[in-house]
């Protein structure tokens, strides 16, 4: 063993330490939605409930949760469609200027988003698009293609053509093999890119607040702007707690697709 | 001999038989979505940006006006402030990758070398959660925290000490690195875990003491994956304008970029997002020839 029993402690503390650096702000929010004033003075005077009543029927709210959701589906499913369609091609052909894609792919994801914003927004301004829901939708598709284009790539890789081989020699054509033999191997990978995309895309604000424009607000943005009302404070805890336990939700989702990808393999 | 009677192929069946014959157009129409949309969507948007760099507006309505000068980037060079916010921005991005590094390597080791199987997977679902989510919420948090009569003020008060308030760059420091935490755990974890413990061995029988080990064997081998984890700490901090306003008074070149996107100057935001984009494309260059892209 390389590790001395010293050394082990120290890890072990270290790692705790960063763990409670990890949540704590998390917890901190979390016992803010609780708090029954309005002023964000610690610790909180009283407990309540009053502000999750608040949140549930604020229009304002509800409006955005429903931009942020069409908006996260719309960019999935392009960034699906053609993240998978290069993947495809990446992986199964040799052409003058693949390496060139597979640079470009990761672009998006690299430069820092104010600069796709910016692009965007200016592009959007020159060519005289309105802002609205469609042009967050082609904005957060940008940087969502890598995402389903990087776990395509991956399973493809690992998928072994003798399948796809046999289907061709019993008859199948073109179509029915992709539809009945590699739709089905790519489907887990398909399932945690396109949720990783709708996370993205869910959460994203940096790009987002370029290419909205006014009227349309998603759940970021309308954070964004109520933090700026100190009377909205109340409830924009109550929506950050509710963020919070929502990325529950793919976490535990990826770990069955994990475990199921895992059991498939073996 | 029997024959059956086989019914004519259909449209379908035709097509996929002539696309079959033609690899190179099956080639063309998988292309066709996702160039044509990376090219003309993304780098032709980046096109119009960087057009935009050398043009100017009229001083009178504001318009942005198609002449090709070089206004905004002397202004640039020559306004002592646009200078001072670069190199804050650069200095910030380079400090905050460092810090990530040195936080990042203990829990990313113990998860890797030190860690149960079970508290190795529960390690990495409690470091994966805070990546699926919530940037905002999160940097609300540290605003709530950090703010007068906050947590950490009460935490201070007993020392006679009191929190920082809004207005210090350090807050900017503590919570973009607290943010971009997980995208360097996780490749040094999964880069560590790649390294075979039998050359950890081979080192140790050939009479490395542990830090020669960790020092010449682990180091060089984690390598690319910290140059990885490094690509988005430092990325995300250059791109970062939200954070900086929200928990400290202090101007990134993200926020001379948005700010000026619609009420000041789009030429002159064109031109400062030149400094972001050449300097991740040398890093990204430069982590290619490193190896991480495969860390990625």
């Amino acid at each position: 063993m390389l590790e001395s029993g010293w050394v082990r402690i120290g890890l072990r503390i270290m790692t705790g330490v960063t763990l409670a650096f990890i949540y704590l702000p998390l917890v901190v929010l979390a016992v803010y939605a609780f708090n029954a004033s309005r002023s964000q003075v610690w610790p909180p005077a009283g407990l309540s409930l009053r502000w999750f009543a608040e949140a549930a029927t604020s229009g304002s709210v509800l409006e955005a949760l429903g931009t942020s959701i069409v908006a996260a589906a719309g960019a999935t499913a392009i960034a699906l469609v053609l993240g998978t369609a290069l993947a495809l091609a990446v992986q199964r052909y040799r052409f003058f200027g693949r390496e060139t894609i597979s640079f470009l792919v990761i672009l998006p994801i690299a430069l820092p988003g104010v600069v796709t914003g910016i692009a965007l927004a200016a592009t959007f301004k020159t060519i005289g698009i309105r802002f609205g829901l469609p042009t967050i939708i082609i904005g957060h598709a940008t940087f969502c293609v890598v995402i389903a284009y990087n776990n395509v790539l991956a399973r493809l890789r690992r998928l072994p053509r003798s399948a796809e081989e046999a289907s061709a020699d019993l008859g199948a054509d073109t179509w029915q093999t992709f539809r009945r033999i590699t739709l089905p191997m790519m489907r887990t990978a398909l399932l945690s890119g396109g949720l990783l995309a709708f996370a993205l895309s869910f959460d994203e604000v940096i790009v987002t607040n370029f290419t909205a424009g006014p009227g349309t607000e998603t759940i970021p943005l309308w954070i964004l702007s109520a933090i700026q009302r100190p009377n909205e404070l109340p409830v924009v805890n109550v929506v950050a707690l509710f963020l919070i336990l929502l990325s529950v939700i793919p976490v535990y989702l990826a770990q069955r697709i994990g475990a199921e990808t895992a059991t498939v393999t073996r | 001999m029997t024959t059956h009677a086989v019914p004519p192929p259909g449209f379908g069946r035709r097509l996929a038989t002539w696309l079959h014959r033609h690899p190179r157009l099956q080639l063309g129409t998988l292309l066709a979505g996702p160039v044509g949309w990376l090219v003309i969507a993304y780098l032709g948007s980046l096109a119009i940006l960087l057009l935009n760099a050398f043009w100017t507006t009229d001083s009178f309505s504001g318009r942005v006006v198609p002449t090709f000068t070089l206004e905004s980037f002397q202004t640039l060079l020559t306004v002592e402030v646009y200078r001072t916010i670069a190199l804050r921005t650069l200095g910030m991005a380079v400090a905050v990758t460092l810090t990530d590094i040195l936080l990042a390597f203990p829990i990313a080791y113990y998860m890797a070398r030190v860690a149960s199987r079970g508290t190795r997977g529960f390690l990495v679902v409690a470091v994966l959660m805070p990546l699926w989510g919530s940037y905002l919420v999160k940097v609300y948090a540290w605003r709530v925290i950090l703010q007068g009569n906050g947590l950490l003020d009460w935490a201070l008060e007993p020392f006679g000490l009191s929190g920082p308030g809004l207005n210090q760059v350090a807050n900017s420091w503590v919570v973009l690195s607290y943010l971009w935490l997980p995208y360097m755990i996780l490749p040094i974890y999964a880069g560590l875990e790649r390294i075979p413990g039998s050359l950890l061995e081979a080192s140790s029988d050939l009479g490395a003491k542990a830090g020669t080990t960790f020092r010449r064997v682990i180091v060089p081998l984690v390598l690319p994956a910290v140059v990885a984890g490094s690509i988005f700490t430092f990325s995300l901090t250059l791109g970062d304008y939200i954070t900086p306003t929200m928990v400290s008074h202090t101007k990134f070149i993200g926020n001379v970029i948005y700010d000026n996107s619609s009420l000041g100057s789009l030429p002159l935001a064109a031109a400062f997002s030149f400094v972001p984009i050449i300097v991740m494309v040398a890093y990204l260059l430069i982590a290619r020839r490193l190896g991480a892209f495969e860390s990625l």
